[in-house]
């Protein structure tokens, strides 16, 4: 067992799975001699060379698009997408070619690309650095997301990813980079818990607290806060989102009759909509009050200096918990 | 009429030759200088009409305005270290190419910037507080891009110059004679984005002039991961002429944009510029360029500086008075003042703002929001009613 910060224990999964197989190439913007904007990839283009650890050319189409040739021919490509917003450009590759080639194929060809994006807000970066573009991808088939949120988790499932045959978009809480976890690294990725399953990471009976990436810390938080007042929360850390473990949140929301939601993503067509809704429908009976979204408001990712207001935090999660209780709260009183 | 922050008026752009419409435009290979690196002036048979108007007088003042974009930069930079900005993109070594290019530009024409451009801002009459805002987190625009025909700074590497390409298309509709600038850096390139805007300016023979800044870094990556050839040999394959200038030549720079301007303008369509720089300092405040970069690689082009350069032209003219050099020092010193009063004194934006603007109209949607989230901000001043939701 070691203590890792986040980006360390990413590094170091990244560098078990360029070890273990030398089919995986690592791919993106500034990895190689710089280590990536986050260092998140220091020392592999050392160790592995240029060959493996690739400085790609300032094009994320081109990223995504030469990763689908490369599965093609049979390689593993891990693609650093530099900051969220930058995504954008890749979004056809992604969501037309990658997503849809197993399908398409008919099983045929596999797309085993990991793409790894450093996402949410908090570190009071420029407009486009701080974005939660989750749900586009969750709405697409064929795609697999997932969202890590501790450095054990991180750790294990890059690795996880990069042997998944289905394209995974490995989401980063950037903002928890430097935290610090303890990661066992001989940890044997067949027992560990499988990249499409969620954890129950707080154990409670009044209400279901649901959550990912950088808001599980917030969450679990939230819980301890909580339950100085008597109540007492269970978290559930969604580790995938697409597709959801349902089976743990229903099984939760059974025991404890609450759910709330809360994500960075503006709330909109976001996942918590889709976690609200899935739970309504498979538990409506167990259910003792409407499930309450926490998100990001429906705004662009404010500038830095009002990046705090946009983002929940652990007040605005307890004020929600207080919501679906139905205890006194700041929109008591109101209808709807 | 635009004015820059002396209040006087901003340059009028190109005077051309008049006479010979003759656009010495060529492709890649040698390297266009006006100004060598020991501050001699070197004729050019074509070139130097060009720049003929630039008198004794205009030559102190390009010297002023690339002297305090350098202060500007060096008081930014000293701002983030002390926690008053959120980040700064430096352009030290990059003035020539700023101020030459810039100052080509007439009142009506629009620039289309990247996000390192604040020299070219400062000399199109943004306010040192429009420039500073963005970086300090207090607005995602700097100015008003109308007033001072500047789009607001863009961070998607590339994007803007499909922006620009679009804006000369209109300019074309409406049969003006503006001309259109996109600036961008060596790493975009190879972004589809400008690819795309080449294919468009050349088909419909758009009055664009991409404007690349070859600073030789984008972020750790030399411009040979972006390019096999020369960036000037690019736009050719696409149809667009192009020029390579030595972009630490502010003469050189100003010759080639008011070609590629006055081409623009008389309807001969887009021209891609690559001017050859070095970018001096990191690529952000949170960059360490020594993780990537070879010091020597910086001490070599320290010696082709592009003010230093300027300096020596202007002494061996004997045009460096001492009232010549104490009125740059002082307007120096002014502009890095106020840019760091109007910087310290800038008012934080209000927690509400967060939900202004998203749309034109009002949008029930964020309505609801910001009504919850006026009742919760207001949860903490007073106890919540009894009751639930
Ligand atoms: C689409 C996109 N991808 C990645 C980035 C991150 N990024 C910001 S600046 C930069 C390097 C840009 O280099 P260049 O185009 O040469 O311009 P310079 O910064 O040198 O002026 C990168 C990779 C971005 N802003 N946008």
């Amino acid at each position: 067992m070691s203590k890792l910060t986040f980006a360390r224990a990413i590094n170091a999964g990244l560098r078990k799975s360029l070890e273990n197989d030398p089919k995986v190439v690592l791919m993106g913007e500034d990895i190689g001699a710089l280590g990536g904007v986050f260092r998140v990839t220091d020392g592999l283009q050392k160790d592995f060379g240029k060959h493996r650890v690739i400085d790609s050319p300032l094009a994320e189409s081109g990223i995504i698009g030469t990763a689908v040739g490369l599965a093609y021919r049979g390689y593993r490509p891990v693609c650093e997408i530099q900051f969220d917003g930058f995504i954008y450009p890749a979004f056809d590759q992604i969501v037309s070619q990658v997503a849809k080639m197993h399908y398409r194929t008919q099983g045929r060809v596999k797309m085993p690309i990991t793409i790894r994006v450093p996402f949410g807000g908090g570190i009071g970066s420029p407009e486009h650095h701080s974005e939660s573009p989750e749900a586009y991808f969750t709405h697409t088939s064929g795609l697999r997301v997932v969202a890590v949120s501790n450095p054990q988790d991180a750790y294990t499932m890059i690795q996880q990813a990069i042997a998944s045959d289905d394209p995974v978009l490995y989401f980063e809480p950037k903002r928890r980079y430097h935290d610090k976890g303890d990661v066992d690294e001989s940890l044997d990725l067949s027992t560990a818990l499988p990249l499409d399953r969620a954890a129950v990471v707080n154990t409670g009976t009044d209400v279901t607290l649901v959550s990912y990436g950088p808001l599980v810390k917030t969450a679990k938080d939230a819980a301890m806060a909580a339950a100085d007042e008597g109540i007492s929360v269970e978290v559930i850390d969604l580790r995938s989102l697409a597709p959801v473990d349902y089976p743990v949140v229903e099984a939760s929301v059974r025991k404890t009759g609450r759910l709330v939601i809360t994500h960075e993503a503006g709330q909109s067509g976001g996942l918590g909509a889709e976690i609200a809704a899935s739970i309504t429908e498979r538990c409506f009976h167990y259910l003792e009050s409407a499930p309450v979204r926490i998100t990001g408001f429906d705004v662009p990712y404010p500038y830095s200096k009002l990046e705090m207001h946009h983002l929940p935090d652990l007040d605005r999660i307890l004020d929600g918990v207080d919501r679906a209780l139905g205890r006194p709260n700041s929109l008591s009183g109101l209808e709807g | 009429m635009l004015t820059d922050q002396a209040g006087k008026g901003v340059h009028q752009g190109t005077p051309g030759p008049g006479q010979s419409a003759q656009n010495p435009l060529r492709t890649g290979g040698d390297l266009l200088q006006l100004v060598s690196p020991e501050g001699d002036r070197i004729s050019h048979p074509e070139f130097d009409v060009w720049v003929r108007d630039i008198g004794d007088e205009q030559l102190c003042s390009l010297y002023e305005d690339m002297t305090v974009i350098r202060r500007i930069d060096a008081e930014a930079t000293a701002l983030q270290r002390q926690g008053e900005l959120a980040l700064w993109p430096p352009l030290l070594g990059q003035e020539a190419a700023q101020i030459g290019s810039s100052r080509s530009l007439r009142d009506d024409d629009f620039v289309f910037p990247s996000y390192r451009e604040s020299g070219v801002a400062y000399v199109r009459g943004a306010h040192l507080s429009e420039i500073a805002r963005v970086w300090r987190g207090n607005a995602s625009y700097g100015w008003d891009p109308q007033r001072i025909n500047v789009a607001t700074p863009q961070i998607i590497i590339g994007s803007q110059s499909l922006h620009a390409t679009g804006y000369a298309m209109g300019v074309q509709l409406d049969g003006a004679s503006t001309a259109v600038l996109a600036y961008f850096g060596d790493g975009a390139t190879s972004e589809g984005d400008v690819n795309e805007a080449m294919v468009f300016a050349a088909s419909y023979q758009a009055p664009v002039v991409f404007f690349c800044q070859n600073n030789h870094w984008a972020i750790s990556e030399p411009v040979r991961i972006q390019s096999h050839v020369q960036l000037a040999d690019r736009p050719t394959g696409f149809g667009i002429p192009s020029m390579r200038v030595d972009g630490n030549d502010v003469l050189a720079v100003m010759a080639a944009t008011r070609v590629a301007l006055d081409r623009a303008r008389k309807g001969g369509g887009p021209t891609f510029i690559e001017a050859v720089t070095y970018r001096m300092g990191p690529h952000t405040t949170a960059d360490d360029p020594t993780r990537y970069r070879d010091p020597n690689e910086l001490e070599d082009w320290a010696a082709k500086d592009p003010i230093l350069r300027l300096h020596k032209l202007l002494e061996a003219k004997g045009l460096l008075t001492e009232d010549v050099a104490a009125r740059v020092k002082a307007k120096a010193d002014a502009v890095a003042a106020e840019l760091r009063s109007s910087c310290i004194d800038m008012p934080d934006p209000q927690p509400l703002d967060v939900f202004n603007h998203v749309y034109s109209t009002p949008n029930s949607w964020i309505e609801r929001q910001k009504d919850h989230y006026s009742r919760y901000l207001n949860s903490f001043n007073q106890p919540v009613e009894e009751g639930a939701l």
